[in-house]
């Protein structure tokens, strides 16, 4: 075990947040070892443009890695990928890998993210049937494009609606199923997903709302068709699910650390164990700007409260209170999210819808929450400003396209 | 292949070697040249791969689309006129030698 003089600090998960961690401790002037543990056998790689760029063949994995080699060994960074933690002794400070290693820790981080949710329907372990989480998953999808015609996607959330988005440009026939009445359900509101449903339906994909998947059919092991709830059957040679992550919480459970819908950690991402920590998108916190707890996916989480945790994990307690913001990209639109809109009983349009550029801004008593731009990035950088400034132009001021949002942020 | 001198916020310079098509911020991170975040891995979505260039090379470079003008409002450093975002400067033959200063913050 490291000595008080010089704390070895543990992170588990080198992905978004892990690889934040390991950084921002470092340069908030942790002095001690710094080992990084990742199950997956890369560097840390970004995994937004899995869904985006990746898939449609204009990125390629060489580009995806967040920092070079070279920067985890200046930083002095220990590294360890493809090494699987099997379990944590908390009273020892030690974790355990899989291999059998022990590894003595005084402060451990947990940044073990999220695994996709797979629906129990008959067929969902046939060849052709795949989640997108990692870059293995996005080159077994990838790989199996050409002999791809159809495809059904199960679940109209972010990441499955960049999946039918670049699908569709590459020319597949994409049927998107919601069980939801709407598109985008758990994580948008109902003006913004109303919009993404039409420029889905007008690029041609099928988006089937109130539908679920009954049973994937097969033959000789392998994707045909999926058969959905209201007896419709689709031909298809891929199925991609998308309907949610499940935090990986099994780690922290099983050493005794309270777990509800994720990690459950303070402002500090600290764990009720002063010693544990957890970041990213396996942890519940209470979020500053909601004002109570929950649990957010996105690389401005990951990567903002992996900075103060870092530096709480360095000797330097620091609260994580950055406003949340979201982009995704389909097709041609641009959609940025600032803001948590949960709550919202008032919304005001700013732009035309019918150009494609536009914003919404959600109210709640007259109180700006959350602003969803659509190819207007202007909007949004001036939203985050406004949000995190605290200050809430009215309803009226921003329905009227002469107010300028911009000069507002920086008064 | 064409070059690109960096200059990071420490004043440190360095000179790394980006494929044609290759972005300016692709090429800072695989050469671990400090000062930029690259937050979005280059989606246009973070404006943390803010760099001022060079004024040489300024008219050399296509103009910025309006996505890319729209972000660099909401750089975390001084926007200038030079400003620009990496991860949306593809690089070509002629901009060997392209001079890049990082700014001291990106967030
Ligand atoms: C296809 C896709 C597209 C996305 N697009 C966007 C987007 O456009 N914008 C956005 O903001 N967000 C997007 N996200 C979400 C974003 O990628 C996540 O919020 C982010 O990756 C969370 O980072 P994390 O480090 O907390 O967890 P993860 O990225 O899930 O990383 C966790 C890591 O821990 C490792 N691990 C788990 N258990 C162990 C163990 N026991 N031992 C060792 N290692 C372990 C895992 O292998 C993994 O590498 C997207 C996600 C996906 C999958
Ligand atoms: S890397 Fe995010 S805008 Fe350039």
């Amino acid at each position: 075990m490291a000595t008080a003089g010089a704390r070895a600090l543990v992170v588990v998960g080198a992905s978004h947040a892990g690889a934040q961690v390991a950084a921002s401790a470092r340069a908030a002037g942790h002095a001690g070892p710094i080992r990084l543990i990742g199950e997956e056998p890369c560097l840390p790689y970004q995994r937004p443009p899995l869904s985006k760029g990746f898939l449609l063949g204009k990125v390629d994995a060489a580009t995806l890695p967040i920092r070079a080699a070279a920067f985890y060994r200046e930083e002095a960074i220990d590294l360890l990928p493809g090494t699987r933690v099997a379990a944590i002794d908390r009273s020892a400070r030690t974790v355990t890998t899989a291999a059998g290693q022990r590894i003595g820790y005084d402060r451990l981080v947990l940044a073990v993210g999220a695994r996709p949710r797979l629906p129990p329907v008959p067929g969902i372990a046939l060849d052709g049937v795949l989640a997108l989480r990692s870059l293995a998953d996005a080159e077994r999808l990838r790989e199996r494009l050409p002999s791809v015609g159809a495809a059904v996607v199960i679940g109209g959330g972010f990441i499955g609606l960049e999946v039918a988005a670049a699908l569709t440009a590459l020319g597949k026939r994409v049927t998107v199923l919601e069980a939801q009445d709407r598109l985008l359900a758990r994580a948008a509101a109902a003006p913004l997903a109303v919009h993404v449903a039409a420029v889905h339906r007008a690029r041609g994909v099928d988006v089937r709302l109130r539908t679920t998947a009954a049973r994937i059919d097969g033959a000789d092991g392998r994707t045909r068709a999926v058969v959905c709830d209201d007896g419709s059957v689709l031909p298809a040679d891929l199925v991609v699910v998308g309907i949610g992550v499940v935090p990986e919480t099994a780690l922290a459970a099983a050493a005794g650390l309270a777990c509800t819908d994720g990690v459950e950690v303070d402002r500090f991402a600290s764990t009720a164990d002063p010693a544990v920590l957890a970041v990213g998108d396996c942890c519940r916190h209470p979020n500053a700007y909601a004002g109570r707890s929950l649990r957010l996916e996105s690389v401005q989480h990951a990567v903002d409260q992996a900075k103060a945790a870092g530096a709480t994990a360095a000797g330097r307690p620091t609260p994580y209170e950055a406003v949340p913001w979201f982009w995704s990209d389909q097709f041609d639109m641009k959609l940025q999210m600032v803001g948590l809109c949960a709550g919202w009983t008032h919304h005001v349009v700013r732009g035309d819808p019918a150009t494609g550029r536009f914003s919404i801004f959600y109210f709640r008593d007259g109180r700006l929450l959350a602003i969803d731009s659509i190819n207007r990035a202007a909007e949004h950088v001036a939203g985050r400003r406004l949000l995190a400034a605290g200050r809430s132009p009215s309803a009226d001021e921003v329905a009227d396209e002469s107010f300028d949002l911009a000069a507002a942020a920086r008064a | 292949m064409p070059r690109i001198i960096f200059f990071q916020p420490d004043g440190q310079r360095r000179e790394v070697e980006a494929p044609v098509g290759s972005s300016v911020m692709l090429a800072a991170v695989q050469n671990n040249v400090r000062g930029i975040d690259a937050d979005c891995g280059g989606c246009c979505s973070c404006a943390t791969c803010h760099c001022y260039v060079d004024a040489a090379f300024l008219e050399r470079l296509p103009a910025p689309e309006d996505m890319e003008l729209e972000m660099l409002g909401g750089t975390a450093a001084e926007r200038r006129p030079n400003s620009r975002l990496g991860c949306q400067i593809a690089m070509t033959a002629e901009l060997d030698g392209l001079v890049v200063r990082l700014p001291d913050r990106q967030v």
